[in-house]
């Protein structure tokens, strides 16, 4: 529903954009911000009067108010896979989840490798969207490593960085050009480490797990070398280079000392690179087969650290809804990937809990790193800036139920896991989303 | 007995026994002139396979025949699978015919599992992917049983490219389950760098065949070639081949096994794959006696529900 003109009162706000962080009321009027009262600070950025007239008021009392989540890393699958999820049932999902703004990656069919793609993605997501779409272009056309895509053009449409995501790039000349060219954009190249010849068309990681279910094994090598090429490149060419779905311990090692360096380099982790091992895939449990492949408890372990010590910048869902019947059948042939943004928050929140982030770093990584990386204006709850509010409840508790996903895509590890917290409220452009499960 | 023989690892060594003594009865029906029984006359058995396949599903079908079930042989080029019709679909398909049994070889790993948890029938693993082949491993552990009395205590070798296949990978669980020593023999490149506790690995032949009870040779797939696992077979065979100087480093009463089919001068010499010291073709024949053994306990759980 729209409502011009509301208050959501009494929650604790955090909008690290503004190093807010306290109890207080936010105000949001025709689908923007509008101001942020703090009580204890005196932040009074209303405007004058609106707090004496009478408007609808949603009590966040014992709530988090975070600005909506930013997810830089997801799979819309329109056009071309519309079975696996559309731009709407994707963009519902997300907003269950309390994002509102995401980055969708190019691997759809047609590849959005060019600007008709790239506006037919975003005209889609106007017209059928509720949350914000931001289109990834290809790195190469139809993602083939060949031949680069038309970066300026695809900028120009709305792309907000370029990725090969599920295919790398493994020419390296191919990807040394990449993060020289697109320099003039300032956009992320967003890179998908894999060295396939290495990976050898494994199914999931190499180690106990695999030599016990006899299914072949990806080295974490296969990851961890090209993350190291990768950081190479971006040294020798000064481009900007940001890391997808970093699952290994090694890969987060040479992440922080290239940062150490001061090249340019940012990185994600997803929640099931931080929650969920190897035996995941015991039982031959396709929803478990994703990539990179599920790692072990060493591997969780100093993805925290990464994350606690900010060598990992950003947690995005790398969601990629399947159909169910691709899912059930033989694990060679399932295809990899994780419904995601319906349990994102939760699987993060419990990394509060834990110890291992504070709120305030859990919003960063999870609302303005990864807008000020992609460059988008979301990620904040500055005045003037669309209304995105995710209203957090952190004690909610819940089971998930795979068949309840707003999502089309039921594939999920978690099935049957019971989760703790949640965004209870999620308001994107200023229309109010209930959580439903 | 469970319903379905999908993988030793999830067998006890009781079973296991069960399976060999029941196996030895049967043994001695395929001694007779009639070798066939009325054991399990009216059950229907679907040879289900996914993979080309001889030996394997010849094997089986005697063994169906010879309890006196029905057998039909459904092959599936896995090709086919990919143009049209989803596993389960098969599975369901074939449930719909009213099968008892599966018995299953497909390329995948985890298939025969998949099976076993969508059909009600019982489901045999006849060899999936790089995973396992149970009753390869069985009829091997009844054959040097039959030979050697005890396995127990036994030094046995298995020699070649562990890392792909199966048989070693069902071999080594079920050997390890009856208390055997074992060692691996074979270039790095195909022995597999996680291996359970205690076991043994050469890379040098000779080191690796020093005083052994029992040699198992296994076959080198042609399709390995050429992918850097190692430069020639001709090399290969000079380095991790058996021949009559080499079986000469093993005990005086050592035996020579082999699942077939064999490559003759690449893994095994002529000599002694027909020397008296090889078994190769009591193995043929006692893996039907083994899988009459487990049709016959997987179906005997089922009517005793």
């Amino acid at each position: 529903m729209r409502n011009n003109e509301f208050i959501i009162k009494s929650g604790f706000i955090i909008d690290p954009s503004q190093n807010i962080e306290g109890i207080g009321d936010l105000f949001v009027e025709n689908g923007k911000i509008a101001g942020i009262y703090i009580k204890n600070n005196k932040k009074d950025s209303r405007k004058n009067g609106s707090l004496n007239k009478e408007i609808k008021t949603i009590d966040a009392s014992g709530m988090y108010v975070f600005p909506g989540l930013v997810d830089m890393h997801v799979h819309l699958r329109e056009p071309g896979f519309e079975h696996k999820e559309n731009i709407n049932t994707g963009t519902r999902a997300a907003v269950n989840g309390g994002f509102t703004s995401v980055c969708c990656m190019p691997n759809t069919n047609p590849v959005n490798d060019n600007a008709t793609v790239t506006s037919y993605i975003i005209k889609k997501a106007h017209e059928q969207g509720v949350c914000n779409v931001y289109p990834i272009g290809a790195i190469t056309k139809g993602q083939k490593g060949e031949e680069l895509a038309e970066f300026g053009m695809m900028r120009e449409a709305g792309c907000v960085g370029f990725s090969d995501d599920g295919s790398p790039v493994m020419n390296s000349l191919m990807m040394r050009r990449a993060l020289e060219y697109s320099k003039i954009f300032n956009s992320p190249i967003i890179s998908h480490c894999e060295d396939l010849l290495l990976a050898d068309s494994g199914v999931m990681n190499e180690g106990t797990v695999s030599s016990m279910l006899g299914l072949k094994g990806i080295p974490t090598e296969a990851e961890d070398i090209m993350v190291a090429r990768d950081i190479l490149l971006a040294k020798l060419t000064g481009g900007r280079l940001h890391i997808a779905h970093v699952s290994s311990k090694c890969a987060v090692a040479l992440i922080r000392r290239a940062k150490e360096q001061g090249i340019r380099i940012t990185a994600e982790t997803c929640p099931h690179y931080f929650s969920i091992t190897e035996k995941a895939v015991i039982g031959y449990n396709t929803s478990a087969k994703v990539n990179p492949p599920l790692r072990t408890e060493s591997d969780i372990d100093a993805i925290k650290e990464g994350l606690r010590d900010g060598t990992i910048d950003v947690i995005a869902t790398d969601h990629a809804p399947h159909h169910k019947d691709e899912k059930l059948k033989e694990f060679d042939n399932a295809p990899s990937g994780i419904s995601g943004f319906e349990t994102a928050l939760s699987l993060s929140l419990s990394l509060v809990r834990d110890g291992v982030l504070s709120m305030k770093q859990l919003t960063e990584k999870m609302c303005l790193n990864p807008a000020i990386i992609t460059g988008i204006k979301a990620g904040t709850l500055k005045q003037g800036f669309s209304a995105d509010i995710a209203i957090i409840n952190p004690d909610a508790e819940f089971t998930v139920e795979s068949e309840s996903f707003v999502s089309k895509g039921k594939n999920t590890p978690f099935a049957g896991w019971r989760l703790k917290g949640l965004s209870a409220i999620t308001i994107s452009g200023g229309n109010i989303y209930e959580w439903k499960h | 007995m469970q319903k379905d023989l999908v993988s030793i690892s999830e067998i006890s060594k009781d079973d296991i026994e069960l399976i060999l003594d029941t196996a030895s009865s049967f043994r001695d029906v395929l001694r007779r002139d009639i070798k066939k029984v009325p054991t399990l006359r009216g059950k229907t058995v679907v040879n289900l396979f996914f993979e080309p396949s001889t030996r394997t599903r010849t094997s089986f079908e005697l063994a169906e025949k010879r309890l006196s079930t029905d057998v039909f042989n459904f092959s599936v080029p896995t090709s086919s699978v990919v143009k049209g019709e989803s596993l389960l679909d098969t599975v369901r398909t074939i449930q719909s015919y009213g099968a008892d049994y599966i018995v299953i070889r497909h390329s995948a790993s985890g298939v025969p599992h998949f099976i076993a948890q969508n059909s009600a029938a019982s489901v045999i693993n006849a060899g999936d992917g790089i995973n396992e082949h149970p009753t390869q491993a069985l009829l091997d552990a009844f054959t040097i049983r039959e030979q050697k009395k005890e396995i127990k205590g036994l030094e046995i070798a298995l020699v070649g490219d562990i890392v792909h296949s199966r048989v070693a990978r069902s071999n080594i669980l079920c050997l390890l389950k009856l208390g055997a020593n074992l060692r691996l023999i074979g270039p790095p490149t195909l022995i597999p760098n996680t291996l359970p506790k205690g076991i043994k690995v050469f890379y040098d032949m000779d080191e690796g065949l020093n005083g052994v009870d029992v040699i198992m040779m296994l076959r080198i797939q042609m399709e390995r070639m050429g992918k850097g696992f190692f430069p020639s077979t001709r090399e290969y065979f000079k380095l991790w081949g058996i021949n009559q100087e080499r079986l000469a480093i093993a005990c005086k009463d050592a035996i020579v096994m082999h699942p077939g089919p064999m490559n003759r001068g690449i893994e095994i010499s002529s000599e002694v794959a027909d020397c008296p010291q090889s078994v190769i073709l009591e193995q043929v024949t006692n893996g039907i006696a083994v899988r009459m053994a487990v049709l016959y306990l997987l179906g005997g759980s089922k009517n005793a529900e």
